[in-house]
């Protein structure tokens, strides 16, 4: 039955995914803590590796459609990598509660600047 | 120019990312639009930039037995099929329906990092 549950998951994260560019993780992490009963934790890692599939498959669909920008990926990738790896650990220093709060804010203004456009 | 900028930007990404524990690509499409790539390219642009990312994270992450591989496994390989009708369906959108709908999936994701930050209160 979980199997089954990891599919339907695994469906609706590679469409998101696909669709917006995205990894898919904001649905693949809640779904594996509702409906597969994974912890937080390890529901994140597993929501990782199962990105780096549906990414590469996603990649390879837009290489194909000649949409990919490889120059603009690299250069944004690379140093993001690092500074992922910084901020991970920078959460254990920070008033990470606080400053979720002023990150979604500034999501919010983002994607409200974007349906203004 | 635009490249020392586009890899500036994406150390702050990256930190954003790991401190908020979101994937790259929720800031990797606004920041390509910014710097003048379409919606559409840059949605598909964001995906072979979240590679790297997502590389050194499992790597990171498997050290501590986080990673459960059968289930990720099982996961990955049913998305596959998916991203072929998601990549359609955002080819065959306008421009500007994408990017609107990509800011719905913003909204959404603020919302999910504030629940978060608000449950884990003591």
């Amino acid at each position: 039955m979980t199997i089954l549950r990891l599919v339907l998951i695994g469906l609706a994260a590679g469409f998101l995914s696909a669709l917006f560019g995205v990894g898919g993780g904001i649905v693949i992490v809640p779904l594996l803590v509702i409906a597969a009963g994974f912890e937080l934790r390890s529901a994140t890692a597993t929501s990782l590796a199962a990105i780096g599939v549906t990414a590469t498959a996603g990649v390879i669909t837009y290489v194909i459609h000649g949409d990919v920008r490889p120059v603009y990926a690299v250069l944004l990738g690379v140093p993001a990598a690092a500074g992922a790896a910084g901020g991970a650990s920078l959460q254990q220093r920070l008033p990470v509660r606080t400053l979720s709060l002023l990150f979604a804010a500034l999501l919010v203004g983002i994607a409200i600047r974007m349906l203004l456009q | 120019m635009t490249y020392a900028l586009a890899a500036l930007l994406g150390v702050v990404a990256g930190v954003l990312a790991g401190l908020f524990g979101v994937g790259g690509g929720i800031l990797f499409v606004p920041t390509l639009t910014w710097l003048g790539l379409t919606q559409l390219h840059a949605e598909a642009t964001s995906l072979l930039a979240i590679v790297p990312t997502v590389v050194v994270g499992v790597w990171r992450q498997q050290r501590y037995g986080n990673v459960r591989w059968r289930s990720a496994a099982v996961i990955g390989i049913a998305s596959v099929g998916a991203t072929i009708g998601g990549a359609q369906l955002a080819e065959s959108l306008p421009e500007h329906v994408l990017r609107k709908l990509f800011a719905v999936l913003l909204l959404a994701t603020a919302a999910q990092i504030a629940w978060r930050a608000r449950r884990k209160q003591p």
